[in-house]
């Protein structure tokens, strides 16, 4: 089965991932989804019915954190990187219209 | 004939945790605070921090679950929401999906004059972390973010379209308040944003079987604003159908101000969240022994507390039904009698002047912040016949605002009362001297003028007098001949 | 012999014995990579201030008697996906161009516990993004075999920096390979632990699920020794395993008597350079003189964990790289028009092209109507690969195969072809995907003079197996560790 990317997937698939292609990028982003779907359609061959989903590869669970506040103002180290920052604050482009 | 219409409404309710910490990290969770004080690498989603969940967490939003008779998942995971928006630093919310800790629950409802019973569902309860704030700058054409509230505790509490009416929703909020301020989880505050109800809402004709398409309403923090947009949605969701047009499923955003909601739709936000497991936090796993023990650890709840009640002060039920509508006055209604002995007298304080107080100043009994031994010296003061009632409800007025000790207050601003007898006994006697009208009116009979010349004695005295003592002398001194 | 040419063990006993200052150590260092780094190019960001600041200050605490370990005043480089306070962490990425992170790694913190010398930080592909160091928006780094040749990847400026002896160990991560491959081909030793061994606190995630930190280093026992110093359970890793078996250094016996060895058939068939199959028989036929019981078995569902990689590996990616917006650290695009506009162009702008193939397929598989066909596929297939593992672990202590298909290829060859440059992980993705141990060891040359490595696997939590073996091998005559060690 070949995998078919169209233009409308990968323009969707650009506004989930905020990513904008130039028209070369996107021939060719379609053209590697396809082979990349093409060779993971390979796993359709392995009976998988009665397996359970596997995402933590060991059996840990209940990892926590007591309720007691420890952190002190950090303000300054986590805005020292910020592109833009105004008035203690991260500064980002207008989010309402 | 017109066609009767039905309004079907269920609740997404996030509830902000009362933990001291976020629910990711060791931030402090306090409301307020400047602009990203209360932030680190974890809740600002630098490269390369990872989560470690609050124990506290996972306690309350049980607790939670347990009291709205929800079934709990003792094996439960976490899920990124991935979307990008830029009060969530990481571009991803960690929620929960595919195994919420909740589910399956109810609670109970009473509307109308007639107290109708109803159960609402509950489809599940999940907990997740909170975003930031944006500020839209009122100078520049930019919005500023604050991470002080990103990776605060929250738990979404999603009911079943099991609503029909506005009246119903508010009953069902204020149940669901009401339990969980009973747990402590949360303050539940619409204002400060503690509690907030996004309302799915769709019309069916009466006796359809099917449900309409839905909206989901947002920003809506207030039961006035919840109240407003539920009618204002019903009304043009059924406009459109009788149009012949379709309502179309979508997210809206109610503006209490212009009493409009407007759709929030942008091709850019398409809403695929492309959830998957959180691979940076392990399983929680519940055992039958923490559950037992949250279970034994549940508080007594407003049903409960109203029985007990009953049984226990000899108050009368509607004061009981005030009392128990909010657990921090039922708590200073319970420990101020139990230093006092006097449920009657801090009953009346509370059903008094106590609402009075509140409704005055616009507040919520969970914002009343004096000592119950306070009030308890108060109703002592008054008992020994230190101050009188005047006065006290003077001092009052100071312990409601700012706390104060009675006993130390009264001495301080010498409010106690005049019932030294050779004082007293001068006072009156200037009255009945610069009063000889009044006294001659009582004397040929007029009683009532009595009650005239105690009056004038209580203001010569600033209202300090004893009123016992005062009569008494009175009495002795007009009926001597 | 010249400074340089000590191996880091060699040189902290030195240093102790007063016969070297840590100052020195760090001069001979800078010295070599002043020589080597304008053919190699294996840094990104060379701190030659901090390190020499630093030596002063690792001497006075070595001579007072606060720092013991066998590392201290050992000069070593990070990979740049590893979080160093106050030092620039690019992740070879324009997006991070100018990211100074406000904490260090748990990782180098552990090192500087130890009194570790950073040097700087290695080049890598973007984001560990690659299998030869040529994503990097930096530069391509060159294999100090064979400049013509890729040094592998993503740690493929640490695996070069070590080859090169340009620091005496460093330490790289390994979400597919990225440790195991690179080490192969730049003929040094590497070793991707037990998931939860090191803290990922600290490293910038590519698949969160797959990534260890682990060391990179010129023989064996350094190499156990890096891996002792860094392994440490980390209450803010929430993966972080509790072990109390992190004394590596103490499996540094010569014995494989009695160890049963499985080497997959599948593992040798088509597609293995011939020169790399013989040489990694050649190790079995070794070990089996020492005692040990080698024989070759069926693993199964070799083909189908370079799939389930891509899939798990990119979904989380995805996922993970979200938060490269422009808005809180790095890059943002000079001109915008409003907010999504201004995501999309930081972030096309900012991501080299193999970075966005992978978060392109990643949002697809976990978007609406794929989740199940891809994703939870791949999971399901992840936990056929845990069984087929476990099977093997039954009858095997260690699992001995090569750690790619050929040797390092030219520069410039891979990318071409994606797919091809994925089946190269054929021998190293299952590895993490089971969450298990794997070690990288020379075993020789090709025709050419490119290095080969073997790998071993084992079982969880028994990197001691793998330290023993591979410290068997490097200890026999035909390893030609000795003959290297006598070159010096």
């Amino acid at each position: 089965m070949a995998n078919k990317i169209t233009d409308e997937t990968i323009d969707y698939v650009g506004i989930l991932a905020k990513l904008e292609l130039s028209p070369g990028e996107r021939e060719q982003a379609k053209k590697d989804m396809e082979e990349m779907l093409d060779y993971i359609d390979l796993l359709g061959e392995l009976d998988t019915g009665d397996v359970e989903p596997m995402s933590h590869v060991f059996p840990i669970h209940n990892v926590f954190r007591d309720d007691i506040p420890a952190n002190t103002d950090h303000r300054g180290d986590i805005l020292a990187n910020a592109p833009a920052q105004k008035d203690g604050s991260f500064k980002v482009p207008k989010t309402v219209e | 004939m017109a066609k009767q219409y039905e309004t079907v409404i269920g609740l997404e309710v996030h509830v902000e945790l009362a933990t001291k910490t976020k629910i990711f990290c060791s931030c402090s969770t306090q409301f307020g605070g400047a602009p990203n004080t209360h932030t680190c690498p974890v809740c600002t989603g630098m490269p390369g921090s990872l989560p470690v969940l609050n124990r506290q967490v996972v306690e309350y939003a049980v607790a939670v679950g347990l009291a709205a008779n929800c079934q709990i998942n003792q094996y439960c995971k976490f899920d990124r929401k991935n979307y990008f928006y830029p009060d969530n630093p990481q571009n991803y919310q960690i929620s929960q999906l595919y195994l919420p800790i909740c589910h399956d629950g109810y609670v109970e409802i009473e509307t109308g004059p007639d107290k109708k019973k109803k159960k609402i569902g509950i489809h599940e309860i999940h907990m997740e972390e909170d975003a930031g704030k944006l500020i839209h700058d009122e100078w520049e054409d930019c919005s500023l973010v604050d991470y002080n509230r990103s990776g605060v505790p929250l738990i979404e509490i999603v009911s079943e379209p099991d609503m029909r009416s506005a009246e119903e929703v508010i009953a069902y909020l204020e149940k669901l308040r009401l339990l969980i301020q009973y747990l402590g989880a949360s303050d539940c505050k619409l204002q400060e944003g503690s509690m907030r109800a996004d309302v799915n809402l769709s019309v069916r004709e009466v006796n359809a079987n099917e449900y309409g398409t839905r909206t989901e309403m947002k920003n809506l923090n207030s039961f006035k604003a919840i109240t407003r947009a539920i009618e204002a949605e019903t009304k043009r969701q059924i406009e459109r159908i009788e149009e012949g047009k379709a309502v179309v499923q979508e997210t809206r955003r109610w503006d209490d101000n212009k009493e409009y909601s407007y759709a929030m739709r942008s091709k850019e936000d398409a809403q695929d969240y492309r959830y998957f497991p959180e691979p940076d936090l392990v399983p929680v796993q519940i055992s039958d022994e923490w559950l037992r023990a949250i279970r034994d650890a549940q508080p007594e709840f407003r049903t409960q507390k109203q029985e007990r009640y009953k049984k226990e002060y000899d108050i009368p039920e509607y004061d009981i039904d005030i009392i128990t509508s909010s657990k921090h006055m039922a708590d200073l209604f319970e420990e101020t009698t139990a230093l006092c002995r006097q449920p009657k007298k801090v009953s009346n304080w509370l059903m008094g002047e106590t609402m009075r107080l509140l409704k005055e100043k616009g507040m919520d009994p969970e914002d009343i912040h004096f000592t119950p031994g306070h009030l308890a010296q108060l109703i002592q003061l008054v008992d020994e016949r230190t101050i009188n009632g005047t006065v006290a409800k003077e001092v009052f007025e100071q312990i409601f605002d700012r706390d104060v000790d009675p006993d130390v207050y009264v001495r301080e601003k010498g409010l106690g009362a005049v019932t030294d007898e050779d004082t007293l006994k001068k006072v009156i006697e200037a009255v009945v001297r610069e009063n000889p009208k009044s006294v001659e009116d009582y004397r040929g009979g007029k009683k009532k003028a009595m009650g005239y010349l105690v009056g004038q004695t209580m203001k010569e005295l600033k209202g300090k007098g004893d009123p016992g003592i005062v009569n008494r002398i009175l009495g002795e001194l007009l009926n001597q001949e | 012999m010249e400074i340089y040419e000590l191996s880091a063990l060699e040189l902290g006993r030195k240093i102790k014995q007063r016969e070297i200052s840590v100052a020195e150590a760090v001069q001979a260092s800078l010295e070599q990579i002043r020589k080597k780094e304008p053919q190699y190019h294996c840094y990104l960001t060379i701190d030659e201030e901090g390190a020499k600041k630093r030596s002063a200050l690792v001497q006075k605490q070595i001579d007072e008697g606060t720092f013991t370990g066998p590392l201290a005043g050992v000069p070593a480089a990070l990979k740049d996906n590893l979080c160093t306070k106050g030092l620039k962490t690019t992740c070879a990425s324009k997006i991070l161009e100018n990211f100074i992170p406000p904490y260090s790694a748990e990782a180098v913190l552990n090192l500087e516990a130890a009194g570790a010398i950073i040097l700087g930080k290695t080049n890598m592909d973007e984001f560990a993004m690659g299998s030869t160091t040529e994503t990097s928006f930096y530069g391509i780094t060159r294999n100090p075999s064979n400049p013509e040749h890729v040094p592998g990847g993503s740690s493929g400026g640490s695996c070069a920096a070590v080859a090169a002896k340009e620091c005496f160990y460093a330490l790289g991560s390994d979400t597919g390979g990225s440790i195991r491959q690179p080490s192969s081909f730049c003929g040094v030793v590497g070793i991707k632990p037990t998931y939860g061994t090191v803290s990922r606190y600290g490293l910038v995630a590519y698949g969160s699920s797959l990534d260890q930190i682990g060391p990179v280093a010129r023989n064996v026992s350094d190499c156990a020794a890096v891996l002792e110093t860094i392994a440490s359970y980390d209450p803010k890793d929430s993966t972080s395993v509790k072990r109390d078996d992190c004394d590596f250094t103490s499996a540094l016996y010569e014995d494989v008597k009695g160890m049963r060895i499985g080497i997959p058939r599948d593992y040798l068939a088509e597609g293995l350079q011939t020169e790399v199959k013989d040489a990694v028989l050649a190790v079995a036929k070794e070990l089996a003189s020492k005692g040990a019981v080698v024989e070759e078995f069926d693993l199964s569902l070799v083909e189908y964990a370079v799939p389930a990689y891509y899939v798990i590996a990119c979904a989380e990616a995805s996922s993970n790289l979200a938060r490269f917006d422009g808005v809180k650290y790095g890059y943002r695009t000079p001109e915008y028009d409003g907010l999504h506009n201004m995501y999309k162009k930081t972030r096309s702008e900012g991501f080299g092209a193999e970075v966005k193939r992978r978060i392109m397929l990643g949002s697809f598989v976990l978007s609406s109507g794929y989740y199940d066909a891809y994703y939870l596929k791949a999971l399901r297939t992840k936990a056929l690969i845990k069984k087929a593992f476990d099977a093997a672990f039954e009858k095997y202590d260690l699992i001995l195969g090569p750690a790619a298909p050929t040797t390092a290829p030219r520069i410039g060859e891979s990318l071409q072809d994606p797919i091809k440059m994925y089946l190269g992980d054929i021998y190293t993705v299952a590895v993490n995907l089971a969450g298990l141990p794997g070690i990288s060891v020379p075993c020789g040359v090709d025709s050419k003079g490119l290095p080969i490595g073997f790998q071993l696997i084992g079982n969880l939590f028994r990197e001691k197996d793998l330290i023993r073996a591979a410290y068997t091998w490097e200890c026999s005559d035909v390893s030609g560790a000795r003959q290297r060690e006598e070159e010096k």
